[in-house]
């Protein structure tokens, strides 16, 4: 076959339109931030205005201000706009019920992506800073959400009181410090005010080793609101030796599907110069490489 | 009323550019297959009407320059709607209905490859309020899909099942141009949107085309076609141009269209639905209540080719072509036009 010839080619219309009495008043309007409809013989509204509705009926002429807010009807996304488009950035082509009418309006719709948007959603007109009394003085629309912000922000002071204060001072010369009971000789980690078992004061502090025995532990995958840690992490529950009762902390220095209940664990310390007063102190508790601890020996802590 | 029936069909390869022809170069080997068909030429056509439109290729009058392709001398009568071709068939069906000539001949062709057809179809909406905003063919049926998804009258699933259909169904048709096996799960992993809910596979190819139809009074017809498709309904419908003034998930003008000619008086064997987009036959099967027993689009349909202007009446020609080759009874031909099924012709074609 020959091979075609072609050239550029061009077609343009200069068509200079009059708009009449209908129109042309919704357009003049819109100069002025003014939103109308026009009333139908059967006494519905249609915006924009139309010469005659879908019946083929004339409308009334009677002209109804509105309010520049509607209802979202259908929606398409456009990622990629033609040239022919108005936004050389993504947006939205959109169907507006606006409020107090019977149809819908077409027009764009801004937005950051079409994760923002649903159909049945409340939108409101965002008028364009220059008008010449055209489709397009009304800029576009975008979500208008019926949510107020209401955030809440107060100040406070924290005291641990003063035998989580004596186990916190513990971290600053890198010992973990627990409370040992009058009653039962249990250790305790973190000291507490009283005995939980005869309610009598337990002050006496005795200092509990950094390695302990892991009795039970979970992975967190999942992200949430004010975490400060990125996922995939490891909690762990320590019975530290010479304690009686678990102890929080994180576990690491091991790949997550080989941490295991019995696994013996040790304090990864926070260079000296660093410590605080602060649990923090410690990093996270890793494998001591010792054989794991028998279930029986540490079962009565699950 | 005469009764009058389709008697012969033919039509261009559909391909994505028809370099290098012009319009008439289309037409001439198309209108002399179908005349040929029948054992008919020029000279036994009593009037001519084709179907186009200037925009799809920037120049006006260009149906002009395709009355070449005919026998035009001397002057022959002659006519042209700025529509697809099956509104062209329309109006020779009506000039058949006159009595005083017993053949017409119908044509339509479509060269979208010489412009932007989404950006060209921008100019059928409503001038001052629509245009302005550049809303583009694809746009325009996407807020449709969206309307007829939120409605829960179809799901994304829906549309990608249709556009698999479609084009398996197009490897049996020679003259198809996306054809194939597809799989739905992938179109939906993997296709991107071009306008969301629509994605590239439930959107209609950019195709060039050309299509020819030979009419004729039903005692020309039985003389010269062994089994013609008479045309025993006939009627189209146009509803607001507004979208905003349109329920979008049903068609009223379709629904009208088809009562109007008699498509629920029988059981129908084979549907050609012009529905450019997927979604677009969920709406004209509700609208023509054809259940799940009628055959649609075993050609392809507009997902397999879909030359603006040729399209509908290709609809026509191959509804017609099922009851010719004796492997449907009775067939609803069907073309659409303006966004979102604005204007549907609905016609119900039976064997005697």
């Amino acid at each position: 076959m020959t091979e075609a010839l072609t050239a550029p080619y061009v077609l343009e219309y200069t068509y200079r339109r009059s708009m009449g009495p209908v129109i042309g008043r919704f357009l003049e309007g819109l100069r002025y931030e003014i939103l109308e409809g026009v009333k139908t013989a059967d006494g519905r509204v249609l915006c924009p205005p139309q010469e005659y509705d879908e019946t083929g009926a004339p409308t009334t002429g009677e002209f109804v201000q509105l309010r520049p807010t509607g209802v979202l009807k259908s929606w398409t996304w456009v990622a990629e706009p033609r040239a022919n488009h108005p936004r050389k950035t993504p947006f939205a082509f959109a169907l507006v019920q606006i409020d107090g009418t019977d149809s819908c309006i077409t027009h764009i719709l801004d937005a950051k992506s079409p994760k923002e948007l649903e159909t049945g959603m409340r939108v409101r007109v965002r008028w364009a800073k220059e008008k010449r009394g055209t489709i397009q003085d009304i800029e576009c629309f975008e979500p208008s959400s019926p949510i107020l912000l209401g955030p809440v922000h107060l100040d406070f002071s924290v005291m641990p009181g003063v035998h989580q204060t004596a186990y916190l001072r513990g971290f600053e010369q890198g010992k973990i410090l627990g409370g040992k009971c009058k009653a039962t000789g249990k250790v305790y980690v973190p000291p507490r005010g009283a005995s939980p078992v005869d309610g009598q004061p337990m002050d006496e502090y005795v200092e509990v080793a950094d390695r302990g025995v892991l009795t039970t532990f979970t992975v967190v995958r999942i992200p949430f609101e004010g975490q400060k840690l990125t996922p995939p992490y490891c909690f762990g529950a320590i019975v530290l030796d010479g304690s009686d009762l678990p102890f929080y902390h994180l576990i690491s220095g091991v790949a997550y599907d080989e941490i295991r209940m019995g696994m013996r664990v040790k304090a990864k310390w926070k260079p000296r110069e660093e410590w605080e007063t602060s649990v923090e102190n410690i990093l996270y508790f890793e494998p001591t490489g010792e054989p794991d601890a028998p279930f029986e020996s540490y079962s009565e802590h699950l | 009323m005469r009764d009058i029936a389709i008697v012969s069909f033919a039509q261009l390869p559909s391909e994505r550019r028809a370099d290098p022809r012009d319009e008439a170069e289309m037409l001439e080997p198309i209108i002399n297959e179908a005349l040929g068909k029948v054992g008919l030429t020029q000279d036994d056509v009593g009037f001519t009407c084709s179907g186009s439109s200037d925009y799809l290729i920037g120049r006006p009058f260009s149906f002009v320059a395709a009355v070449d392709g005919l026998k035009a001398w001397p002057p022959i009568r002659e006519s042209h709607v700025e529509m697809d071709g099956a509104f062209a068939l329309y109006e020779a069906w009506v000039r058949l209905l006159h009595g005083d000539i017993d053949v017409a001949l119908v044509m339509s062709f479509g060269k979208g490859s010489l412009g932007s057809i989404p950006d060209v179809l921008n100019l059928q909406n409503d001038p001052y309020y629509v245009q302005p905003l550049g809303l583009d063919s694809i746009s325009s049926a996407a807020l449709q899909a969206r309307a007829l998804i939120d409605a829960g009258k179809a799901t994304e699933k829906d549309f990608a099942d249709i556009a698999v259909r479609s084009r398996r169904d197009a490897m049996q048709n020679p003259f198809a141009q996306v054809k194939g096996e597809f799989d739905a799960k992938k179109i939906l992993k993997e296709e991107p949107y071009l306008a969301s809910p629509l994605r590239k596979s439930f959107c209609p190819p950019l195709t060039d085309g050309a299509a020819c139809v030979v009419l004729a009074t039903a005692e020309k017809a039985r003389a010269i076609c062994s089994r013609p498709a008479f045309i025993r309904g006939i009627d189209h419908r146009v509803e607001a141009n507004s979208l905003g003034l349109r329920d979008l998930t049903v068609s009223t003008s379709a629904r009208l269209a088809g009562e109007r000619a008699g498509v629920g008086k029988a059981k129908v064997d084979v549907a050609e639905l012009h529905a450019p987009f997927a979604h677009q036959e969920i709406i004209l099967k509700e609208a023509l209540g054809l259940d799940s027993s009628v055959r649609i689009n075993p050609s392809g349909g507009a997902l397999a080719a879909n030359s603006i202007m040729t399209a509908g009446l290709t609809r026509f020609g191959e509804a017609a072509s099922r009851i010719m080759d004796g492997s449907a009874k009775r067939a609803v031909a069907h073309c659409t036009s303006g966004a979102c099924l604005q204007q549907n012709l609905v016609a119900v074609l039976e064997a005697e």
